[in-house]
C-alpha cells in the first residue's frame, strides 16, 4: 500500500519549490547567462566600454591550434585521473571489505585523503617529485636511471599532475565503493564458493556486475572532478607548463580570465567548457547507463 | 513599558541630535595592497606612522592576496561602485589601467590638492615606466626592483673565480667562461639558474642592449604596436642559453622564482638572476655558504649598456571619492615619498628607495659602505638616461604575453622547438593578443 499525498490548492506545491528555484536562477542560470552574453563581447575589466563582437571570442578560441590541443590534454588527462582512481579505488575497497583486525581503524584511515585540499595534496607530490628537491624523484634518477624531469619534460608532468589529483579522489571512490560491496548480500557470494568459484570469478561474476551502479556514478562524478577541481593541484604544481603540456581547460579559463583579464575569451572557454561537460554527461547516461544494472 | 519606549525615543533622538563634530571621526582611506608577509608588516608601520602623524585622515590597509588577486578584487570593487583610494597594480597591469577610464592620475591629483611635487627629483627609470605618451605621471611609484645576478662566493672561490664587481657589469662571454668553470671544476652540478625567464632573459636583456621588445616605442605610443623579440640579438641570446642548457652550464628551474631559488638555496647552481627584492629573503634564509650580488651581465659590443627595467607595483588612484578624501590620499602618497619612508621601505625590503634626495641621505649616512649589496641594483638603474626603448614596456594583456614567451622558451630548453622558430611562434602569438587588446579599447 503507498501511501499518497494530495494537495488540494493548486499553487501551493509551485510556494514550496520557489525557494529552491530562485536559488538556482540566481546562482546558476543568472551567472551562466551572464558568461553567455560576455562571450559574444569585448570589454575591457573595468567594464567601461564592451563592444558587441559575434562570434569572434570564439573563432579566435577554435584557430588556436594550441586550445585545440589543450582540448585534448583535458581529455586525456581526466580519462587517466578517472581510471587510476576508480580502479584503485576499486582494488583497495575489494581488500578492506575483507574481515580484517582493527577494520574500523583502517577504513577510516583510508578515508583522510579525501580531507586534503587539492592544493596541499599537490605541494606533497611536488616534493617526492620534483627534479631537484623530490625525495622519490632522486631515486628515480638514481636507482632507476631514468631521466624525470617535469619540469621541462611535458609527458612527466602529466605523470606527476594525474598521480596527485587521483590521489586525492581514491578515497572518495573508495568509500562508494565500500558501501556497494557491503549492500551485497553475503550469502550470494558463500554459495558461490561453495560451488567452488575462486575469489576472482566471484569477484567477476556477482560483485562487478551488482556494483555497477556505483561504478557508473563514480565515472560521472570523477570526470566532473578532473574537469573543475583539479584546479588547485595544476595551479600548485605546474601551472600548466612546461610548454603548456598541462593547460586543462579550467586552468586556462582562469589564466585569461583572472590573471590575464580578458573577460571576453575567457567567458567564450566557460562556455565552451559547459558545453563539453554537458555533452560528456549526456553521453555517458544516454550509452553507458544502459549496461548497468540498477536490480540484483 | 510606557517609560521604556519614552527611554528608547530619548536615547536616540539625543544620538541624532549631537552635532557631529563631537564624534569628529577622520576621512577613512581605503588602501587594497599585495604585501604580505614582511613587506606587509612594513607597510602596515608606514601607514600606522601616517595615521599617527596627523588626526584629519586615517588610511586602512588591506591585503587582498598576492598581484593578480589585488587587481582583480580592485576590478571587482569598481565595478560594483565600492572601489578604494588607492589600489597598488604590478608592473604588467600599468597598460590596463591606464586606459581603463577608472583612474584618477597622480600628476593632477597632486596639482589639485595643491601639492607641489618635484618629479626630477625621483629616479627616472622608474619614474618613466609610469608616464603616459606626454610624460605625465599616472601613477605613483611604490615598489619597484630590478634583476641583478646573485652569485655564491664560495663556489666561485673552489673554481677558482675572482669575485666580480659590483659596478661594472662582466660580458656574457665572461659569464660563459666563468659557468664553464664552475661545471668542469664540479663545484656545482649547473652554472647559472634565472628566476622570471621573459623579465630577466628578454624584456630586461632588450632593454640593457637598447634592442625594441615592441614597436611604436614599446607600446607607448599606440595600441597598434607588434612584438619585435625574434630579432637576431635576442634570438642569439636564446640559442646561447640553449648551449649552456645543453652542457649544464644553464639550469631551467621553473618559471617564477620559487624553482631557481631553491636551486641556488640548495647549492645546485652558482649564479643566480632574480630581482633586487631578493636581497632580504636571501640574507634571512642562507645560512651555509657565502653569497654576493652583481649587475646583469652585458654584451661585449654594447660599450654603454643602457639602465635595465623595472618590475614591481605602482599605486593607482581610483575615481569616485570626495574632494576631502583625495586631499588626504595626495597627503599620504606625500608622506610615502617622504626621504624617512622611502629609507625606512628600502632597508627593510631591497626595493629601490623612490627619490635621489633618499638615496642620496642614505648615501651620506654611509648605508652602502655597510650594505653596498643594496646599491648594486641602483647602480645599474641608473647608469644611463632611458632611452624610448629602455624606459619601459607598455604592452596589453602583457600577462598572457608573459606567459606565452615562458611557454616557447620552455619549448626551447626540452629541445622541443630552436630558439629561432619559439621566438617567432612567441611574436606571432603575443600579436593576436595585442590585436585582441587593440580590438577591444578602439
Amino acid at each position: 500500500m503507498i501511501k499518497r499525498s494530495f494537495f488540494k490548492s493548486s499553487y501551493l506545491p509551485y510556494l514550496l519549490i520557489l525557494p529552491q528555484l530562485i536559488i538556482t536562477l540566481t546562482f546558476f542560470y543568472w551567472p551562466a547567462l551572464q558568461g553567455l552574453i560576455q562571450s559574444f563581447h569585448l570589454s575591457d575589466p573595468f567594464g567601461m566600454q564592451s563592444r558587441f563582437v559575434w562570434f569572434y571570442n570564439y573563432i579566435e578560441l577554435f584557430t588556436d591550434p594550441l586550445y585545440l590541443r589543450s582540448i585534448f590534454i583535458t581529455f586525456t588527462f581526466s580519462l587517466m585521473v578517472a581510471t587510476v582512481s576508480i580502479f584503485l579505488g576499486l582494488f583497495i575497497a575489494t581488500m578492506a571489505s575483507r574481515a580484517l583486525k582493527a577494520k574500523a581503524l583502517v577504513r577510516t584511515m583510508l578515508i583522510w585523503p579525501y580531507a586534503v585540499a587539492p592544493a596541499i595534496s599537490g605541494i606533497m607530490w611536488l616534493f617526492l617529485l620534483h627534479p631537484s628537491y623530490g625525495v622519490v624523484a632522486l631515486g628515480i634518477k638514481r636507482w632507476l636511471g631514468v631521466e624525470w624531469n617535469p619540469v621541462l619534460n611535458g609527458a612527466d608532468a602529466m605523470v606527476m599532475i594525474t598521480m596527485a589529483a587521483a590521489w586525492k579522489q581514491i578515497s572518495y571512490n573508495f568509500v562508494f565503493f565500500l558501501a556497494g560491496m557491503q549492500a551485497i548480500p553475503k550469502s550470494l557470494i558463500e554459495a558461490a564458493a561453495i560451488d567452488g568459484a575462486s575469489p576472482f570469478r566471484r569477484f567477476w561474476t556477482i560483485t562487478f556486475p551488482l556494483l555497477s551502479p556505483t561504478f557508473f556514478f563514480l565515472s560521472v562524478m570523477n570526470i566532473i572532478y578532473s574537469f573543475f577541481e583539479t584546479f588547485g593541484v595544476i595551479h600548485t604544481v605546474t601551472q600548466g607548463g612546461p610548454g603548456g603540456s598541462t593547460n586543462i581547460l579550467v586552468y586556462k579559463v582562469y589564466q585569461d580570465g583572472f590573471v590575464g583579464l580578458n573577460l571576453g575569451s575567457s567567458s567564450a572557454q566557460s562556455v565552451v567548457l559547459m558545453t563539453l561537460i554537458i555533452l560528456i554527461t549526456f553521453l555517458q547516461f544516454r550509452f553507458v547507463e544502459k549496461k548497468v544494472q540498477y536490480t540484483g | 513599558m510606557k517609560l521604556r519606549k519614552v527611554l528608547i525615543y530619548a536615547i536616540v533622538s539625543l544620538c541624532l541630535a549631537l552635532p557631529a563634530g563631537v564624534f569628529a571621526e577622520p576621512v577613512t582611506i581605503n588602501w587594497w595592497h599585495a604585501m604580505r608577509s614582511a613587506r606587509g608588516k612594513t607597510v602596515d608601520t608606514m601607514i600606522e606612522k601616517f595615521n599617527a602623524s596627523q588626526t584629519e585622515y586615517k588610511v586602512v590597509g588591506t591585503n587582498k592576496g598576492n598581484y593578480d588577486e589585488t587587481m582583480n578584487a580592485g576590478v571587482a570593487a569598481f565595478r560594483a561602485k565600492k572601489q578604494p583610494h588607492i589600489l597598488q597594480v604590478f608592473e604588467v597591469g600599468t597598460q590596463t589601467m591606464m586606459l581603463s577610464g577608472a583612474v584618477y592620475p597622480v600628476y593632477k591629483l597632486m596639482k589639485d590638492t595643491g601639492y607641489d611635487i618635484d618629479w626630477s627629483n625621483y629616479l627616472q627609470a622608474v619614474l618613466s615606466y609610469y608616464m603616459n605618451a606626454d610624460g605625465k605621471l599616472m601613477s605613483m611609484p611604490f615598489n619597484s626592483s630590478t634583476p641583478i645576478m646573485y652569485y655564491n662566493v664560495d663556489m666561485f672561490e673552489k673554481a677558482g673565480i675572482p669575485v666580480l664587481s659590483k659596478t661594472k657589469p662582466i660580458s656574457w662571454d665572461e659569464l660563459g667562461a666563468i659557468t664553464k668553470k664552475i661545471v668542469d671544476s664540479g663545484v656545482a652540478p649547473a652554472g647559472m639558474v634565472t628566476a622570471w625567464q621573459s623579465w630577466t632573459q628578454v624584456e630586461n636583456y632588450s632593454a640593457i642592449h637598447n634592442l625594441a621588445f615592441a614597436s611604436q616605442a614599446n607600446g607607448y605610443k599606440g595600441l597598434d604596436c607588434e612584438l619585435l623579440i625574434n630579432n637576431p640579438k635576442v634570438v642569439h641570446h636564446i640559442e646561447r642559453l640553449k648551449g649552456w642548457a645543453d652542457d649544464n652550464r644553464f639550469m631551467y628551474g621553473g618559471q617564477k622564482y620559487q624553482g631557481p631559488k631553491s636551486e641556488f638555496l640548495a647549492q645546485n647552481a652558482a649564479i643566480y638572476m632574480d630581482s633586487i627584492s631578493g636581497i632580504a629573503k636571501l640574507q634571512s634564509s642562507v645560512k651555509d655558504f657565502r653569497w654576493d650580488a652583481a649587475p646583469l651581465p652585458v654584451e661585449a659590443w654594447m660599450e654603454n649598456p643602457q639602465n635595465s627595467i623595472i618590475g614591481g607595483a605602482s599605486l593607482w588612484v581610483l575615481k569616485g571619492h570626495s574632494k576631502k578624501e583625495y586631499k588626504g590620499v595626495a597627503a599620504f602618497l606625500k608622506f610615502l615619498a617622504a626621504n624617512d619612508m622611502q629609507e625606512y621601505w628600502h632597508k627593510e625590503t631591497g626595493y629601490f628607495p623612490i627619490t635621489l634626495d633618499a638615496y642620496n641621505d642614505l648615501k651620506t649616512k654611509g648605508f652602502y659602505k655597510e650594505n653596498p649589496l643594496q646599491e648594486v641594483g641602483i647602480t645599474q638603474l641608473n647608469r644611463a638616461i632611458p632611452t624610448e626603448i629602455s624606459r619601459g614596456l607598455r604592452i596589453g594583456y602583457f600577462v598572457q604575453i608573459r606567459n606565452i614567451i615562458n611557454e616557447e622558451l620552455e619549448k626551447v630548453w626540452n629541445g622541443d622547438k630552436t630558439p629561432q622558430q619559439g621566438m617567432d611562434d612567441a611574436v606571432a602569438r603575443g600579436n593576436e593578443q595585442l590585436r585582441t587588446f587593440e580590438k577591444t579599447y578602439k
